[in-house]
């Protein structure tokens, strides 16, 4: 089997490369969640299951999925939007526009998080007009996800963009001269041209999403049963010297993350599938 | 191949020259891991103590501080952040340092007054003119009151506001534990936001404008006084209230590996001199020195203190019985 493999190699170096990617993803993410599990096992199922199952981790669960879904599904509708723009036209402070994507990168998301506490709070000036309406933003699930949002942004759209840069404008062109109107090239030209990087953009702002503390946790109050994220409680469970306890969330967290992440993965294919 | 020698080489003389570096300094420094508001009292008192440090002994020591939720920071030192000196809020912080065997078992016997040198108690920060009439505990459990104070869990100061009420509460009742647990649950239900530390907590009643009332260790209540104008607020002390004792300890793994203990033991024990005393009362730490507390007495309002042990029996009861998982501040969250 590995000779009929090795064989059919056409580029050289395939089994070095190969064995250094494995010991790297090892290293750097194998190991780590190894350790992970290996803590959980000093607990009985039983303790296990009651942890990851309480009232609050359910609610706690709920609230991060649920956000995180909230939060991906927006950027990727308004990240498609800001990738077109910085793409498909010239305009003046286009640079500056397209550096500004990038900093939901860059700022330490504790910064972001106290910023963003302090415009939607009741006193900011963005909060105090969105209290004016009825609608409160800092210390509720909204807040949470708005911080979400906030950060999720640049992965939609730098997944976008050069996919964008790649399309050629002639194949809409060509669509047009086929009859198409400008509604039909868009849906049965561009679209599916677009969705698989629309889904990974999606899967890769969701995930960021699901483990965001630093931001969220000074916009969201914190409150048991309600603006609770998981990876505050995880950190709670630390905090009370619970280290089985915090893995055990973990693990249950990392369970669905990639249960989801595999389900976006299918869908991605899929796509592929049908439309390639 | 060369290159990998020529930068393994090179990796090796960096590493040797850091601990070599290490060595020589390891006397001159100590690291004191503390609780969220001490900030203002350390960088106070670790400037006085390297005075008296040099006038004694001709050596000139450094010392570094690091703060944050008590709870973390003692995990923080479980799991190897080298701390010759901890200074958390509450005992069983460190108790939960040297049950993983890096402090002596019986450390609170080690110093005077349970190795406690300053302690503090429990009052309310209210916003000037006190449109809420808030005057007591009772005042926080009305409805439409918004309270503010850290998640118990997580902050220590939290613990001790909890406890505060928990015990007003029970003399109050005479003693009826289920009364003093609705009294609790219904003040936990005013609270809309819960901060994971005692400062975050001050940060969202100042900076945020959330709340009515901040329940906040008196040190704390006093500096956001003093640093943020006595115009904006003003601080409400309670018929009764909790004597917190925060403890210190010197880390002993730690302090025999870097060879640190005696400058660590001298430097807890100037805790308790005249000069250090003095320095805590004028940062808003009740001095446990007689002279010293007569001196700075008008600062401390005359309020009626209780301890743990009076009061819950030690801090062992208290963990379990309320803030365990399934306890009473986990039963206070659950659905019904």
């Amino acid at each position: 089997m590995l000779r009929a493999l090795r064989r059919h190699r056409v580029l050289p170096g395939f089994g070095l490369t190969l064995g250094f990617s494995v010991f790297y993803l090892s290293l750097i993410v194998l190991i780590p969640l190894g350790a992970a599990f290996l803590k959980t096992f000093t607990m009985s199922w039983d303790h296990f299951w009651t942890t990851v199952t309480s009232a609050r981790a359910l609610a706690s669960y709920r609230l991060s999925l649920g956000a995180s879904m909230i939060a991906a599904a927006t950027n990727t509708i308004m990240g498609l939007i800001v990738a077109w723009v910085l793409v498909r036209y010239e305009f003046a402070g286009k640079r500056i526009l397209d550096a500004l994507v990038d900093l939901p990168f860059a700022l330490p998301t504790a910064v972001a998080g106290i910023t963003l506490t302090a415009m939607f709070a009741g006193n900011g000036w963005l909060g105090s007009y969105f209290e004016s309406l009825g609608v409160k933003v800092a210390f509720t699930r909204i807040g949470v996800v708005v911080a979400l949002t906030f950060i999720g942004l640049p992965f939609v759209v730098r997944t976008l963009e050069p996919l964008l840069q790649d399309l050629d404008p002639e194949i809409e062109e060509a669509a047009a001269t086929l009859g198409a109107n400008r509604w039909q090239s868009w849906t049965r030209v561009i679209f599916p041209e677009l969705l698989p990087a629309l889904l990974t953009g999606f899967a890769l702002a969701f995930a960021r999403a699901i483990g965001e503390y630093g931001s969220v946790v000074f916009i969201s109050g914190n409150m048991p049963m309600r603006t609770e994220i998981t990876p505050l409680m995880i950190m709670t469970k630390l905090a009370q010297f619970d280290y089985a306890g915090a893995t055990a969330l973990a693990i249950a967290m990392l369970a669905m993350s990639f249960a989801l992440l595999f389900l976006i993965n299918l869908l991605q294919w899929w796509s592929r599938a049908r439309y390639a | 191949m060369r290159l990998w020698i020529a930068f393994a080489a090179g990796s090796l003389l960096v590493l040797g020259h850091l601990s070599l570096a290490g060595n020589i300094y390891a006397q001159r420094t100590l690291l004191n891991v503390s609780y969220d508001p001490t900030r203002e009292l350390y960088q106070a008192f670790n400037a006085a103590f390297a005075r008296y440090w040099k006038a004694k002994t001709g050596e000139s020591v450094s010392i570094k501080q690091s703060h944050g939720g008590s709870g973390s920071q003692a995990r923080a030192v479980i799991d190897g952040l080298e701390a010759d000196v901890v200074t958390l809020a509450l005992a069983p912080d460190i108790d939960a340092i040297a049950a993983k065997g890096l402090i002596h078992a019986d450390w609170q016997k080690r110093l005077p007054e349970n190795s406690s040198p300053y302690t503090s108690t429990i009052v309310f920060l209210v916003r000037k003119g006190n449109s809420k009439g808030i005057c007591n505990w009772d005042d926080l459990v009305k409805p439409g009151i918004s309270v503010i104070t850290p998640n118990p869990k997580t902050s220590g100061g939290a613990r001790w506001n909890y406890l505060g009420a928990w015990g007003y509460a029970l003399s109050k009742t005479s003693k009826n534990e289920s009364k003093a647990k609705d009294f609790v649950t219904a003040l936990y239900k005013n609270v809309p936001v819960l901060d994971s530390g005692a400062r975050g907590s001050t940060t969202t009643f100042v900076e945020r404008g959330i709340g009515d009332v901040l329940i906040s260790w008196e040190n704390e209540a006093f500096l956001a006084v003093n640093e943020l104008g006595k115009d904006k607020f003003e601080i409400v002390v309670p018929s009764m209230s909790i004597l917190a004792e925060p403890p210190v300890t010197i880390v002993d793994k730690v302090v025999d590996k870097r060879g640190t203990r005696a400058v660590a033991q001298a430097y807890l024990e100037y805790l308790y001199t005249t000069e250090g005393q003095e320095i805590a009362a004028k940062n808003s730490y009740r001095p446990r020195s007689v002279a010293i507390a007569k001196k700075y007495g008008k600062n401390f309002a005359q309020v009626k203190l209780f301890t743990i042990d009076e009061v819950f029996g030690g801090w062992g009861k208290i963990q379990k019985a309320h803030f365990d998982d399934g306890g009473v501040f986990d039963q206070i969250y659950q659905p019904k």
